[in-house]
């Protein structure tokens, strides 16, 4: 485990998640949360748990952002909080 | 005290998928936007993932992937440290679940959508309650029986 990159990728992973959340437009929180899933895709690789990186760089970054675009294109992009 | 720093310091990580859940925990119940609700249902599931996969991590462990196994490195193969692989498989069951649930949860927004024209909580409540008045305060301070009744 290199304990730097470690801190950095979680310090980003709070960052992003916090982000996420507080941002008003819809595209652009679902776009964060897919950074989000990348760089913990980063850290988990880094922690030695290789298979688990990249069925989250698949799967979590990949397939769950095309869901939320898709659910996106067919609702309103705008949020009220 | 420093007995205190040091156990911060040893377990950064628990502490960064504490602070994730919570994040996740509050965009669940704070926010009114139904997709917001997703978004942080989807920070929570992941801070679990992050503590089960840094508790399979060993100091000084490999990719539990054999190493050596009748190559030119066999003799060293006792030597190898592995992290622990069980919390692996269970993490890689839990994010295909993690994914349907929220398919699910975006299916069921759409509908949601159709339904009453919004993702705001508090517009499709009182929607709602235009709707089906046995929702409605009035109702609830009487009772659903009684309102129905009438």
């Amino acid at each position: 485990m290199i304990w730097i990159l470690d801190i950095t990728m979680l310090f980003f992973l709070v960052v992003c998640a916090i982000a996420a959340i507080s941002i008003k437009d819809l595209l652009s929180a679902i776009i964060i949360l897919s950074a989000y899933s990348l760089i913990m895709a980063i850290v988990w690789v880094e922690m030695h748990s290789v298979d688990v990186g990249f069925t989250e760089a698949a799967v979590g970054a990949g397939i769950t952002t095309v869901l939320f675009i898709a659910t996106l294109a067919r609702t309103e992009g705008r949020s009220e909080d | 005290m420093s007995g205190m720093i040091d156990i911060v310091y040893a377990e950064y990580n628990y502490w960064i998928y504490v602070t994730l859940m919570m994040i996740g925990f509050y965009a669940m119940i704070a926010k009114k936007n139904l997709i917001k609700k997703v978004i942080g249902a989807n920070i929570f599931q992941t801070a679990i993932f992050l503590f089960y996969i840094s508790l399979a991590d060993v100091t000084g462990g490999t990719a539990p992937i054999i190493v050596g196994h009748g190559g030119e490195h066999a003799e060293h193969a006792a030597d190898v440290i592995y992290t622990n692989p069980v919390p692996h498989c269970l993490i890689l069951t839990a994010i295909v679940v993690a994914v349907s649930t929220t398919a699910v949860a975006l299916a069921l927004i759409i509908r949601i959508y159709n339904e009453y024209g919004s993702l705001e909580e508090d517009v499709i409540l009182a929607a709602r309650r235009k709707l089906q008045p046995e929702f409605s305060e009035h109702a609830r301070q009487k009772g659903v029986a009684e309102v129905s009744e009438q």
